[in-house]
């Protein structure tokens, strides 16, 4: 199959139905139900990391309870994405591959330093490759998967004992709406000072982007409102938020300012 | 691509056989194909849920799914949910809490419905307005929808609480 090439893979089709009804997709000579394949399901842990099988719905995700205890924040962003009829049907491998900024699962996979294995059969022998999330993702919709790959599945590294980390998404229904901006942002605290600090957004940048200034400004630092505000100053300086028909530029600033602040308070513990 | 695809899936407890075109979606050969119009046509875009079916038990937009991709797979439509027990529960109950107006919604929500309930037995008001939070209204503001859910899912009244839980 992998060695076909001209393939359009269908998964869970929530992005590919309406993209084909568009007309901005046209399917490629063959399309390809991935549904039976084995290997891209399930969600299991080895040696610190958790595999996590690219068909696995957002659905599956919330109900395990590998995922809600030890990988929160990728929980709390599938606790708020869409609907149930959508979360039955939207696939992880999915939510990766459409590569949008706004991709909920994104945002605290990144966070998580995930990576994805891509596997390809071009001459009978299987080929994998594994490529951090943030040099897999290049732009809206643009992802570095060759045609003749497939995303088996994503790896991430579980966090430290004692993160703790947040999502927040903001959007005018619940959850069907695509995320004006996101938040995942987690730290651990040793004593007063602050660990493994990971921020990353959706909706700011061409694609869900970290921040790596803003992490550096608490890093190492004691948590307290003054750090909090240095972080925000630099998160703010990090982001390029575009005006469209979901918000302007300047509220999507104004919503990471005041956002960011909330989470990292609760992260922090303050 | 126009190619068709030969698929085999069981619908509402029957085997059937067709062949669909590959760009065609679940709803549309539900419709047009085979005369199941209680699944309804909303925005054909996952957003009002009027279009909901159950795909191997789990709720679904019929709308974003591929006809193809029901190949080998159990479906059930409105159709058949009335048929079941619980499906005439959330019927009668949707009738008694005067649930419906215009109707358009109603088999979506039906459907979403007696998925809430099978995976949540007795599930509460907040858990059932998360639940149908994929269906919209037009109409009745949903007070009377989330009532006629709720007295759905607590356990029948006729039944003693040994009973519960058993079908
Ligand atoms: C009403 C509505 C609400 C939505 N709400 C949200 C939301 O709240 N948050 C959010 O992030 N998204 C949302 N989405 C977008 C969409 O549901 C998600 O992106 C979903 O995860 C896509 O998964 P899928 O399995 O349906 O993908 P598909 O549509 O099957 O595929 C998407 C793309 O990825 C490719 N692909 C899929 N799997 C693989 C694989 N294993 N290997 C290679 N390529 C692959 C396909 O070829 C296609 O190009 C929403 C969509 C709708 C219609
Ligand atoms: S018609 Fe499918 S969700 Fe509206
Ligand atoms: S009763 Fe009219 S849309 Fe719900």
């Amino acid at each position: 199959m992998l060695r076909a090439g001209d393939v359009t893979v269908l998964a869970g089709g929530t992005d590919l139905m309406p993209q084909t009804q568009a007309g901005r997709l046209r399917f490629r000579p063959v399309l390809m139900n991935v549904r039976r394949v084995p290997e891209l399901k399930g969600i299991a842990e080895d040696n610190g990391v958790v595999r996590i099988g690219a068909l696995v719905t957002i659905t599956e995700l919330l109900d395990s309870a590998l995922v809600r205890e030890r990988l929160n924040l990728l929980w709390q962003a599938c606790d708020h994405f869409a609907s149930d009829q959508i979360r039955n049907a939207a696939t992880i491998g999915g939510n990766l591959c459409n590569a949008s900024p706004a991709g909920d699962t994104l945002v605290p996979l990144l966070a998580l330093e995930a990576r994805v294995v891509l596997a390809a059969k071009p001459n009978g022998t299987l080929q994998i490759r594994r490529v951090p999330l943030a040099q897999f993702l290049l732009g809206p919709g643009r992802s570095c998967r060759g045609l003749t790959e497939l995303l088996a599945a994503v790896e991430v590294p579980l966090p430290g004992a004692g993160f703790v980390g947040e999502f927040y998404k903001h959007g005018t229904r619940p959850g069907l709406d695509i995320s004006t901006i996101s938040i995942a942002a987690g730290a651990r605290r040793d004593g007063a000072v602050l660990r493994d600090v990971r921020i990353a957004f959706g909706a700011v940048a061409p694609t869900v982007i970290r921040a790596p200034r803003a992490e550096a400004a608490l890093e190492g630092h004691r948590a307290d409102a003054a750090t909090l505000e240095a972080a925000v100053q630099a998160a703010l300086a990090e982001i390029h938020p575009i005006s469209d028909v979901r918000a302007s530029d300047w509220y999507r600033r104004e919503l990471i300012h005041n956002m960011l602040k909330r989470v990292l308070t609760h992260v922090c513990k303050l | 691509m126009s190619a068709n695809c030969d698929i085999a899936f069981t619908l509402n407890g029957v085997k059937r056989e067709l062949s669909v075109p590959a760009g065609m979606s679940a709803l549309a050969m539900l419709r047009e194909r085979l005369g199941l119009t209680g699944t309804k046509y909303g925005c054909g875009e996952g957003e009002c849920g009027a279009c909901t079916i159950l795909v191997d038990g789990m709720s679904v937009n019929s709308c974003l799914l591929f006809a193809a991709d029901c190949d080998g797979r159990d479906v059930v439509t409105i159709e058949g949910v009335v048929q079941s027990e619980a499906g005439e529960r959330l019927r009668s109950a949707f009738v008694a809490s005067g649930a419906v107006q215009c109707g358009f919604c109603t088999p979506g929500l039906m459907v979403q419905a007696s998925h809430l309930i099978e995976q949540h037995p007795g599930a509460d008001e907040a858990a059932i307005r998360r639940g149908i939070e994929g269906n919209l209204c037009r109409c009745t503001g949903y007070r009377k929808i989330v009532d006629a859910i709720a007295s759905a899912a607590k356990p029948d009244p006729g039944q003693t609480p040994f009973s519960e839980g058993q079908p």
